[in-house]
């Protein structure tokens, strides 16, 4: 126990006197969390648009108008013809064609029909799915006003119409920001909880330090425990920063307690530390522990859910995403915060990474004594 | 008079696959001595360190060291011996007296052991300006010494000591020499490697191996009439050109 506290205090003098490691710990976090939801957003604006319109009718300009009012778009140019329109799209300056038709306001008016043309530059896929929609959108309540004008409705519409009025629960505004923000904490977290704790071990090793506390006395569990309480602590620290943060900036409070979001952050900082130990006995050098991080961050952010969602993800991957224990944490905090799940409902989540918590440690500690 | 034994190797072998790092050696050391451990690179003196340390089982063979053996009881062995290596092991982002601090805190020692001796130790070094500095800051040769002493800080039976001068300038080598000779007076035995003959000399006992066997072991005297030459140096020339193993 006495040997504990003397390896506590020498882990925290290291730490606290690596002015690099600070930073890494504390400012880039919040950098992150500051500068990542502003940026990072899933709503498609600016979308740039490039009209033909071959008609220069009335029913045309009020077309555009509504278009470009709608606030997605941005309009790039008018162009005479097809061709130079699409010149702009090849030249990057624009996203979107819409072409209308010469004499689309007199086939509108006598045929009660006419086409429209629309092209899409699908390089980016999600910008073009999304202008394309929101674009064919805006079409459609154009046409839908201009049936109204026309049309004496009768008292019971010949066309039957089932309109859907949807209500958005838990996030009523749909503000990406309550989504997006929880799960970039979460990455913090895990960067600070499994990383940093390799590359600390790993560097003892580099160093030949590690070699001298081999042949003292401390038992390796001791020496473990010795490295894991301090980033065991220094996640949870990062993680009330970054609450607070949260709260500041975005005004995100947790519907749920805070007490359920500690818990299982108790528990999941134990389970990537597991991961970070096995990590760092199987490197020998800072620069191996890095790439192998760097690799696994990447798959477990990307496989997490934070961007993309899970269930919209093929088969194979979904079943990986069971193996990405950053997934369950994102889908935790998402629960609690935006949802208020208490620990009753996330029970689930929390004992299976109780089980990562036990198998990682325990390989960690068998692969740390095979390789010593 | 017969000597207490503190170190006793009975055809020690130590195996990677194919290859014998470490081939039968039997010797044994006595309490107080200062034995010298010397054999080319690659020769398979560290192998034998590390086994005799408690790091590394050995494949076959029998050794005890403190009285415990290398097979079963490595953590006794452990809190008997001290170790400095080759490579410098003191935490360079620590202080000195915080150096101190932990190594002879995890070995159990009590806080008013630690700290009547601390300040004991930093007098004698002439450390007691740099006390609260941080060690990376000190010279080559004062962290080695500073190494040497936090080394039999918790005053072991044994302290090996792998190529502890490497790259050290010969007046702070005297002085470390000087260091080693006060420690054997007091009791503890020295089991050093070195590629500094002139060092070899200071030995009350070298080994010499060549191979992953010892091929010669007695006083530098003896050695030197035996192998009909004026220095150690030649000695160890004369023995390592045999080797047919390429360095490490």
């Amino acid at each position: 126990m006495r040997t504990l506290l003397f390896l506590l205090q020498k882990e925290f003098r290291q730490i606290f006197r690596d002015k690099a490691i600070l930073r890494i710990i504390f400012a880039i976090p919040m950098i992150q969390l500051i500068i990542l939801p502003q940026a990072a957003d899933y709503e498609m604006k600016n979308i740039r648009l490039s009209v033909i319109d071959h008609d220069r009718s009335e029913y045309s300009r009020k077309l555009v108008q509504k278009v470009t009012a709608s606030g997605y778009f941005l309009l790039n140019s008018y162009t005479a013809s097809y061709t130079e329109a699409m010149h702009e799209v090849e030249e990057d300056r624009a996203d979107l064609i819409l072409e209308i038709p010469a004499r689309f306001e007199r086939t509108l008016v006598r045929e009660n029909e006419a086409m429209l043309y629309m092209s899409i530059n699908a390089i980016n896929g999600v910008k073009a799915n999304l202008g394309g929609a929101y674009l064919r959108t805006i079409i459609q309540d154009y046409n839908q006003e201009i049936r109204l004008k026309w049309l004496q409705q009768p008292r019971f519409s010949p066309e039957t119409r089932i309109e859907v009025t949807p209500t958005n629960w838990y996030n009523p505004l749909m503000h990406y920001k309550n989504f997006m923000v929880p799960g970039i904490l979460v990455i913090l977290v895990t960067m600070v909880g499994s990383f940093l704790s390799s590359l600390n071990i790993v560097r003892e090793k580099e160093v030949g330090t590690m070699e001298q506390i081999n042949v003292t006395p401390i038992r390796k569990h001791l020496f473990i425990l010795g490295k894991l309480i301090p980033f065991w602590i220094l996640g949870l620290v990062v993680l009330t920063t970054g609450l607070i943060i949260s709260w500041a900036l975005y005004g995100i409070t947790p519907v749920g307690s805070f007490f359920t979001i500690y818990v299982f952050a108790a528990v999941y900082l134990l389970a990537l530390m597991g991961l970070g130990l096995i990590v760092s006995t199987y490197a020998d050098s800072q620069q191996q522990a890095m790439l192998i991080s760097f690799f696994l961050m990447m798959v477990f952010v990307l496989l997490s859910g934070l961007y993309t969602s899970i269930e919209s993800m093929p088969k194979w991957a979904h079943y990986i995403t069971y193996l990405n224990p950053v997934a369950y944490f994102i889908e935790v905090i998402r629960l609690v915060v935006l949802k208020g799940a208490g620990l009753h409902e996330i029970r689930q989540q929390l004992l299976i990474m109780l089980g990562f918590a036990v198998v990682l440690n325990t390989w960690a500690v068998l692969s740390y004594q095979k390789r010593s | 008079m017969e000597r207490e034994k503190v170190i006793t190797t009975d055809r020690l072998t130590k195996r990677f696959g194919d290859f014998t790092a470490v081939d039968a050696i039997s010797f044994e050391v006595e309490k107080g001595e200062i034995f010298g451990f010397l054999g080319a690179n690659g020769a398979g003196k560290t192998t034998a360190i590390r086994m005799l340390c408690g790091l590394s089982i050995p494949t076959d063979g029998k050794a005890t060291v403190a009285g415990f053996d290398v097979y079963r009881q490595t953590e006794q062995i452990k809190r008997s011996i001290g170790y400095m290596s080759q490579k410098f092991s003191l935490y360079e982002d620590l202080t000195v007296r915080e150096n101190i601090r932990f190594y002879a805190g995890i070995y159990g020692k009590s806080n008013r052991f630690i700290k009547d001796k601390t300040e004991r130790l930093l007098l004698q070094l002439h450390l007691q300006e740099e006390a609260n500095k941080l060690v990376k800051s000190l010279p080559l040769g004062w962290k080695q010494k500073l190494a040497f002493s936090v080394a039999i800080f918790h005053e072991p039976e044994i302290v090996f000591l792998d190529e502890p001068t490497g790259g050290v300038d010969p007046v702070t080598r005297r002085e470390f020499w000087n260091m080693i000779y006060e420690a054997a007076e007091a009791g503890i035995t020295i089991f050093v490697t070195t590629h500094y003959m002139d060092e070899a000399e200071y030995c009350n006992r070298v080994s010499i191996m060549v191979d992953g066997r010892i091929d010669a072991l007695d006083t530098p005297r003896n050695l030197k009439q035996q192998f009909e030459a004026s220095t150690m140096d030649e000695v160890f020339l004369k023995l390592a050109r045999k080797a047919t193993r390429a360095g490490e």
